[in-house]
C-alpha cells in the first residue's frame, strides 16, 4: 500500500501519512549525532565528528555553521541539503537586518527555515529537505534559545535536545541529567553536552566537535585541546563517583 | 463637476498626468477603494505652480506641499502638530482636513503632498504593521515601519507619487521619528517640519526647544504656537491646529484649536 503513495509527495496516503516526509526523517536518523543545550548565559552545540579519510582536509567538513553573529545551527542528515538551507537562512538574516534594522530573533529565523522546509513538502517535483536542524542563539534582550526543526517543517523550542543517530539514547540521558545545577555555570553546560555525546560516540574526545555562543559574543568553536581537557575532567569525575560508590558499599 | 472643469482649465493640466500614473483605475472620479472623490480628484494639498509651458505629463511638476506639519522628539515622547487646510490653486478647498493618519495605537503618520497618496500608502502601511505584529508577536519598531513605507514608495519613484510624511511612534528603543518621502528619502531625526509653512514653524520650534527638558504642556504649547505662526504667514496653511502626543503607552489627541481662536488668545497675552 505504501509503495503507491510515496511517489508524488503532494499526495496523502489513505491513512493520512506523507510518506516522503517520513522517509526524509529516516534519512535524518542515519546522520551523525548532534546535541544542543540551552544554559543560563551560554548555548552549546556538539556534534559527532565523522572520521575523515587520511588525505582529506578536516576543516572542510563543518557541521556547525554560523547564521549570523548571534545565531548558529547544527544539523543531522544530508549535508548537501543542509548547505542550501544554511545559505538561505544566512541571506534571510541579512535581509531582515536591512528591512527591519534589527538582528533576527532565533524564533524568526527558525520559523523561516521551517516555512522553507514545509514549502518543499507541498509542491510538485520536489522532495523534502533531509535534515533536522538545531538552531541556537541569543535574542536582543539576552534570552538564550534553542529550537529544533525537522523535515516536515515543524519547529519546537527545547531546553536540550539531540538529533541524528542514537538521538533517543542521548535525549534520555539529557532528560535524566539536565538539572538546574548541571547548567549552573558555562563550564558545566559544556561538560553536559560532552557527557551526552560520549554516550554514543566511540573513542572519546577526538570525535567530538563543540561550539558555544555566549551572550553578546559570536560563535566560538572549541579547539580539540580544550575538548580533551574537558573530557579528562569528566573521566576523573566519573572515577571519583565510582570510588565513592564502592566505599559506600564496603562500609 | 463644473467646479472640476473650471479648475482643470485654469491651472496646469493635471488630470491627464494623474490618470496616466494611476495604473489601476480608469475613471476620474472613482478609486479602487470605492471612495468618491468630490470636486475632482485634483483635491490635494499641493499648490499649483503657474508654469505655463504646456508640454504635458512628461514635465516634472514641483509640488510645494501647501501645508504645515511638524513633529519633534522631546523627553516625554513626540509631539505632532498639523494644520488642516487643503487648497486647489488659490481656492481653499477645505479647512477641516485630517492630516494625521492613525496607523495604529502607537504609530502616527502625517500628510503632506498628495492626499490620496499619503492616505493610501499609510493605510497599506497599517496593514503591513498589523501583519508583522501577528507574525512576530511583538509590535513593529518605528524604524522598521518607516523602512517598509519607504521601500513601498521607492518602487514607484519617478512615476509621480507625491508624499512627504513623518512616521512618529514609540517603540522599545524609545521615541521614534522618521521623515519619509516619495523621492525615496528616509531620515531619522529629532525635529521635522514639512510643507510650505515649514520655515515659519522651524523658526518657532528652534527657538522654543532651547531648554532641554520641556514638560508635556510646554511642548504641546510650542507645537501649537509653531503651527499658528506658520498659518499666520503662509497662505496655504490654516484652519485648525491638530495636536497629538506620542508617549510610551501610545498616542493621544491633545487638542484641536481653531487658528482664529488662537490668534485672539495670543493677541490677548501680548497685551
Amino acid at each position: 500500500m505504501a509503495a503507491r503513495y510515496d511517489r508524488a509527495i503532494t499526495v496523502f496516503s489513505p491513512d493520512g501519512h506523507l510518506f516522503q516526509v517520513e522517509y526524509a526523517q529516516e534519512a535524518v536518523k542515519k546522520g551523525s549525532t548532534a546535541v544542543g543545550i540551552r544554559g543560563k548565559d551560554i548555548v552549546v552545540l556538539g556534534v559527532e565528528k565523522k572520521s575523515v579519510a587520511k588525505l582529506q582536509e578536516e576543516r572542510t567538513v563543518r557541521k556547525i555553521c554560523a547564521l549570523d553573529d548571534h545565531v548558529c545551527m547544527a544539523f543531522a542528515g544530508l549535508t548537501a541539503d543542509a548547505r542550501i538551507v544554511i545559505n538561505r537562512a544566512r541571506v534571510e538574516c541579512q535581509s531582515h537586518r536591512l528591512t527591519v534594522e534589527d538582528p533576527v530573533t532565533v524564533e524568526y529565523i527558525t520559523r523561516h527555515i521551517a516555512t522553507l522546509k514545509q514549502r518543499y513538502t507541498q509542491s510538485n517535483g520536489r522532495r523534502p529537505f533531509g535534515i533536522s536542524a538545531l538552531i541556537v542563539g541569543f535574542d536582543c534582550d539576552g534570552t538564550p534559545r534553542l529550537y529544533q526543526t525537522d523535515p516536515s517543517g515543524t519547529y519546537h523550542a527545547w531546553k536540550a535536545n539531540a538529533i541524528g543517530r542514537s538521538a533517543k539514547t542521548v535525549r534520555e540521558f539529557l532528560e535524566k541529567n539536565y538539572t538546574e545545577e548541571s547548567i549552573a555555570t558555562d563550564n558545566e553546560s559544556i561538560k553536559l553536552a560532552i557527557k551526552a555525546l560520549l554516550e554514543v560516540v566511540q573513542s572519546g574526545g577526538k570525535n567530538i566537535e563543540l561550539a558555544v555562543i555566549r551572550r553578546n559574543q559570536s560563535l566560538k568553536l572549541l579547539e580539540s585541546k580544550e575538548i580533551e581537557t574537558l573530557v579528562t575532567e569528566i573521566e576523573k569525575e566519573k572515577e571519583e563517583e565510582a570510588e565513592k560508590k564502592k566505599q559506600k558499599k564496603s562500609t | 463637476m463644473a467646479l472640476a472643469n473650471v479648475l482643470q482649465s485654469e491651472s496646469v493640466d493635471f488630470s491627464n498626468y494623474g490618470r496616466k500614473c494611476r495604473g489601476f483605475s480608469s475613471s476620474l472620479y472613482e478609486t479602487e477603494l470605492g471612495l468618491e472623490s468630490v470636486g475632482g480628484d485634483n483635491l490635494s494639498f499641493a499648490v499649483r505652480t503657474a508654469c505655463s509651458d504646456g508640454d504635458g505629463p512628461e514635465r516634472k511638476i514641483q509640488f510645494l506641499h501647501g501645508t504645515t506639519t511638524l513633529a519633534f522628539k522631546f523627553q516625554h515622547g513626540v509631539i505632532v502638530a498639523v494644520d488642516s487646510r487643503a487648497t486647489a490653486g488659490a481656492y481653499i478647498a477645505s479647512q477641516t482636513v485630517k492630516k494625521v493618519i492613525e496607523i495604529n495605537p502607537y504609530l502616527l503618520g502625517t500628510m503632506a503632498g498628495g492626499a490620496a497618496d499619503c492616505s493610501f500608502w499609510e493605510r497599506l502601511l497599517a496593514r503591513q504593521c498589523r501583519v508583522y505584529e501577528l507574525r512576530n508577536k511583538e509590535r513593529i519598531s518605528v524604524a522598521a515601519a518607516s523602512k517598509l513605507l519607504a521601500n513601498m514608495v521607492y518602487q514607484y519613484k519617478g512615476m509621480g507619487l507625491s508624499m512627504g510624511t513623518m512616521v512618529c511612534g514609540w517603540d522599545k528603543t524609545g521615541p521614534g521619528l522618521y521623515y519619509v518621502d516619495s523621492e525615496g528619502n528616509r531620515v531619522c531625526g529629532d525635529l521635522f517640519a514639512v510643507g510650505s509653512g515649514s520655515m515659519y514653524a522651524y523658526g518657532i520650534v528652534d527657538s522654543g526647544l532651547k531648554q532641554k527638558d520641556l514638560t508635556v504642556e510646554e511642548a504641546c504649547d510650542l507645537g501649537c504656537r509653531a503651527i499658528y505662526q506658520a498659518t499666520y504667514r503662509d497662505a496655504y496653511s490654516g484652519g485648525q491646529v491638530n495636536l497629538y502626543h506620542v508617549h510610551s503607552e501610545g498616542w493621544n489627541r491633545v487638542s484641536q484649536s481653531d487658528v482664529l481662536m488662537l490668534h485672539q488668545q495670543y493677541q490677548a497675552e501680548k497685551a
